[in-house]
């Protein structure tokens, strides 16, 4: 994996935030990730295959979800649904973005939501993972991406 | 005010379906039916003979390229507004080339939106 996919992963998440909310979100410097497990309470993880191959993974906090479904959806109330298919969305729509750096050729898969704190997300064993760390307002998430 | 045009959602994400009803409800519109993945909208289709589809890209079961290829077989003066977070150009091309009348690249805003969508009216 190359800087420069760092690169891609960091504004395709940076737009998304300034996209939805009109309010920029900060990331922190991305790092190796160890056998620490990097899990929130709602994670969305996208297969990459095709010229690329390996997956990416956003996890955040019920709490900030909630809160970005409100803003998105304008609506005081949202659903458990709503909050799972948010952070899928979410997952689909930066690895769907980065496709105008890679082209068509990086196939992404539908999004696979994991609800509650897993032990760990299993990555591809033979390839690095970069955590990145993403600042809204006040909440922490956490982009893992794993490409060959 | 004459007979509303009738649109039919497409995606797998459901919030991304409540935002688009969201987003257009000023327009003279009946949404007529929802599908979260490409085999249900093929079916869906068939029933509702809508004039308007939002067609994501990426779902479940059959993508939404195969879907325009389906539903034009059908109809093939149908109205696409492709809506995907797949933002290559070869992609948009292709589903240009497919039949779709526009491309709306996501995360939209409420005006990107509008603007396809207007443009789809005329």
């Amino acid at each position: 994996m190359r800087e420069s996919d760092l690169h891609f992963f960091i504004d395709s998440t940076l737009n998304y935030f300034e996209e939805v909310t009109r309010e920029k979100a900060q990331t922190g410097i991305p790092y190796l990730k160890s056998v620490d497990p990097v899990v929130l309470d709602y994670t969305g993880i996208i297969g990459i295959s095709g010229k690329r191959k390996g997956s990416i993974y956003i996890t955040a906090s019920h709490k900030m979800l909630e809160y970005l479904a409100q803003i998105i959806l304008k609506q005081s109330y949202v659903s458990n649904t709503d909050i799972k298919d948010l952070i899928g969305e979410i997952a689909n729509t930066i690895s769907g973005n980065v496709r105008q750096a890679y082209g068509s050729d990086f196939m992404i898969s539908v999004p696979v939501v994991v609800e509650g704190h897993a032990k760990d997300i299993t990555m591809p064993d033979d390839f690095q993972a970069f955590v990145i760390p993403i600042t809204w307002k006040s909440y922490q998430s956490f982009l893992v991406v794993c490409l060959e | 005010m004459g007979q509303p045009t009738k649109l039919m959602i497409v995606d797998d994400s459901s919030i991304i379906r409540k935002l688009i009803q969201n987003y257009l409800n000023e327009y003279n519109i009946e949404i007529v039916g929802e599908a979260g993945d490409g085999k249900s909208a093929v079916e869906l289709f068939k029933q509702l003979r809508p004039d308007i589809v939002t067609m994501d890209i990426v779902m479940p079961e059959m993508d939404g390229l195969s879907v325009i290829d389906e539903i034009r077989k059908i109809d093939s003066s149908i109205k696409i507004m492709v809506v995907t977070a797949l933002s290559d150009k070869s992609t948009g091309i292709e589903a240009i080339k497919r039949g779709a009348k526009s491309y709306v690249i996501k995360p939209f805003t409420p005006d990107k939106l509008k603007h396809a969508f207007s443009k789809l009216l005329q």
